[in-house]
């Protein structure tokens, strides 16, 4: 179970401290990734991490990683032609929407990183694509080069806890964008990823406008050390989350999730 | 009606000539013998160094040797150690990857050839716990490569129990002290003293082990004598638990206040997870030589006690009070083990009760829970 080598192939700076790096296989490529799967990825000398794939083109792996400790910081640091080794795929991926439903996505910060994958493939299909992001700053936005082309097909609303002067969107959580979201209630899945707060608010409010519980997915976060179900770190009750997740859905995530430092 | 298969017995001597013929067949033989004061687990070079003649007694933080009257080598109950210190080690190096002046890693696997193990003394639950071992570690999409190249072909020489400790509560949990019925084992052995000396019944549980017990000096037994002593053995449990719909049980205790009371007693040491013979949870550390092209990932053991176990960036420990650590380690073992493993992670052996330093008793809390849940369900 070694780290499978690939080099940098491109390195793009989405914000201050975020940086999406495409990586290639420098020999052999690792089975294919699913959107919402991650990768165990090694910097040499430093450590792995876990990290969502925040898109897939061929064979061409994209991450996106803000720099927050040891490992993410050294993955941020890497510049093309570097060496990184990735373990995977590992985890569950999102689900494909029943046709015809609304899609809406629910990011708050990095969150939005493994949701990417939703909102490409959400552009290409027919019903609603709505798509809302909560940051603590204006310039902690993700994908500033994507978004003119998402919004020429989507709705997408950002909102910010703190605004800089010049912010003229909206202010406040993220749920407050529930109301004005472009999507029917009872026919949208709900794909959501962010702090476990953030989740749990948007959850409430999805269910209480009768999304049911299994139409509402999120990508969970734990400490984990393997991705292969062997160190136990990533234990959320019932669910072994490198296993069982890191995308599970509101029908059995809700159990676990309403236990506190569960 | 076929008739029943005949029945064998060794004595002191066949016990050597056993020892001797796993030595002669190239494998490490790891047995039970005393070490600063405990029966520790060990490599040993002879049947001479298995613990003759010592007993233990054990009870909530408390574990001492206790010479007996006879000499019997297997009259002791678990130890400080168990299998998973030769199995799953305490530290193991998963690779070493080196960076050439161009920047490319080669990353190699520690993938050297593990010793070819026969383990002498398994007790029936411990025999449970690599059973247990086995499902987390290599039942799964992916097989730990350390653990699997340890455990193939490990030659397993169960002794079924006749000296229960004042910890032991195997009996609850349906694991001993009798080997159950579909173990998967290459000799069971059944030892009894008397005024002839040591006897052991002898039975094979595979075809390796049925060649070796055939190059043996057997006898013919009824076996009489060795099915009392374990059938005693089921009597004289230190402990007992009622182990029914534990994880049911579990699954209802979220907020028991029987948490708070332990936790005031915990020190979240992490002990009980040490000695726990299923206890599987590792971390990693990753270490650089001094010209930094050199470098080495290393897993070692690691507790769900520990602070850092449960560290989140930007959210610190999710379970940073000792209630949740404690309700944690009990609510895995006990109830959603079964849900991600098929088995309960408890096989009984008493350990992480001997080796609490406050003494706490897992099959007191399992009561405790059980009757805060029934006393709340009768409300
Ligand atoms: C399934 C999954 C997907 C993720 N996807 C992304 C993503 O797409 N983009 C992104 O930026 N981040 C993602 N993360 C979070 C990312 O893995 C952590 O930010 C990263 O592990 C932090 O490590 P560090 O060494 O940089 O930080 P440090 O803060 O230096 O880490 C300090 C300590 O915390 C531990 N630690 C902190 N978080 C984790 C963790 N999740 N797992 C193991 N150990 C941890 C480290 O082992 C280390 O010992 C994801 C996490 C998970 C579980
Ligand atoms: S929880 Fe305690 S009694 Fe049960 S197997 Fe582990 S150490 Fe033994
Ligand atoms: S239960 Fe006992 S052994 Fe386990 S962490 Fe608490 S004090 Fe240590
Ligand atoms: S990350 Fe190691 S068990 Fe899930």
């Amino acid at each position: 179970m070694t780290p499978v080598p690939y080099r940098v192939a491109d390195r793009r700076q989405e914000s201050a401290d975020t940086v999406t790096l495409t990586l290639a296989p420098a020999a052999h490529a690792l089975p294919p990734f699913r959107p919402g799967q991650f990768a165990m990825l090694y910097a040499f000398g430093v450590g792995e991490a876990p990290l969502s794939v925040s898109g897939i083109s061929g064979n061409l792996l994209h991450h996106t990683v803000r720099a927050v400790g040891k490992v993410s910081e050294a993955l941020c640091r890497a510049e093309p032609g570097n060496w990184i080794g990735v373990r995977g795929p590992y985890g569950t991926a999102w689900p494909t929407p029943p046709a015809g439903d609304d899609v809406l996505v629910v990011a708050g910060g990095i969150g939005l990183a493994p949701l990417r994958p939703v909102i490409v493939e959400s552009l290409a299909r027919s019903g609603r694509l709505s798509v809302l992001v909560g940051y603590r700053e204006p310039g902690e936005q993700l994908f500033p080069a994507e978004l003119p082309l998402w919004r020429r097909r989507a709705q997408v609303l950002v909102t910010v806890d703190r605004p800089t002067p010049g912010w003229q969107g909206p202010v406040g959580l993220v749920t407050a964008l529930l109301d004005t979201a472009d999507c029917r209630t009872d026919r949208c899945t709900a794909f959501l990823c962010g702090p476990e707060p953030m989740m749990r608010a948007t959850v409430g409010e999805l269910l209480r406008r009768g999304v049911p519980a299994e139409r509402i997915v999120l990508s969970l976060e734990r400490n984990m050390h393997c991705g292969t179900g062997w160190c136990g770190h990533c234990q959320l009750g019932p669910l072994l989350l490198c296993r069982d997740g890191p995308v599970v859905d509101w029908a059995r995530a809700g159990e676990p999730l309403s236990v506190s430092e569960r | 009606m076929n008739a029943p298969a005949p029945l064998a017995e060794i004595d002191e001597s066949g016990l050597a000539a056993l020892f001797d013929a796993l030595v002669r067949r190239g494998r490490t033989v790891v047995g039970p013998t005393v070490k600063d004061d405990a029966i520790v687990l060990a490599e040993l070079g002879s049947a001479a160094e298995l613990p003759h003649g010592w007993g233990v007694e054990t009870e909530p933080g408390g574990y001492r040797l206790r010479p007996r009257t006879d000499r019997a080598a297997f009259a002791h109950s678990a130890g400080p150690q168990s299998w998973k210190t030769f199995l799953h080690p305490p530290r193991a190096r998963l690779w070493q990857a080196d960076r050439a002046s161009d920047g490319t890693v080669t990353v190699r696997e520690d993938d050297a050839p593990a010793p070819r193990y026969a383990f002498l003394g398994v007790r029936p639950c411990d025999l449970r716990a690599i059973a247990v071992q086995d499902r987390v570690l290599t039942a799964g999409a992916y097989r730990d490569p350390v653990y699997g190249r340890r455990r193939d072909g490990v030659f397993l020489i169960v002794v079924e129990c006749t000296e229960p400790g004042g910890v032991c509560f195997c009996t609850s949990m349906g694991t001993g002290p009798g080997l159950p019925e579909g173990s998967a084992f290459d000799l069971a052995l059944t030892e009894t003293a008397g005024p002839g000396g040591l006897s052991y019944l002898i039975r094979a549980g595979s075809p390796e082990g049925s060649e070796l017990l055939a190059e043996l000096p057997a006898r013919p037994t009824d076996g009489v004598r060795a099915r009392a002593a374990v059938a005693g053995a089921a009597g004289r449990m230190g402990r007992e638990v009622d182990a029914s719909d534990l994880r049911a049980l579990m699954a209802g205790t979220m907020t028991a206040e029987r948490w708070n009371q332990v936790a005031d007693r915990c020190l979240t040491c992490g002990n009980c997870t040490m000695v726990c013979p299923t206890c599987f949870c590792t971390t990693t550390e990753e270490t650089t030589d001094l010209t930094g092209d050199h470098a080495e990932r290393w897993r070692r053991w690691d507790s769900c006690f520990d602070l850092d176990f449960s560290h989140l960036h930007g959210v610190g420990p999710v379970r940073s009070s000792a209630r949740s650590r404690y309700r944690q380690w009990l609510t895995h073992k006990l109830g959603t083990w079964y849900d991600q493993f098929g088995s309960s992670g408890c096989v009984g052996c008493g350990r992480c009760i001997a080796w609490c330093p406050v003494g706490i008793d897992i099959t007191e809390e399992v009561t405790a829970l059980r009757a805060e849940s029934g006393a709340a369900g009768a409300r």
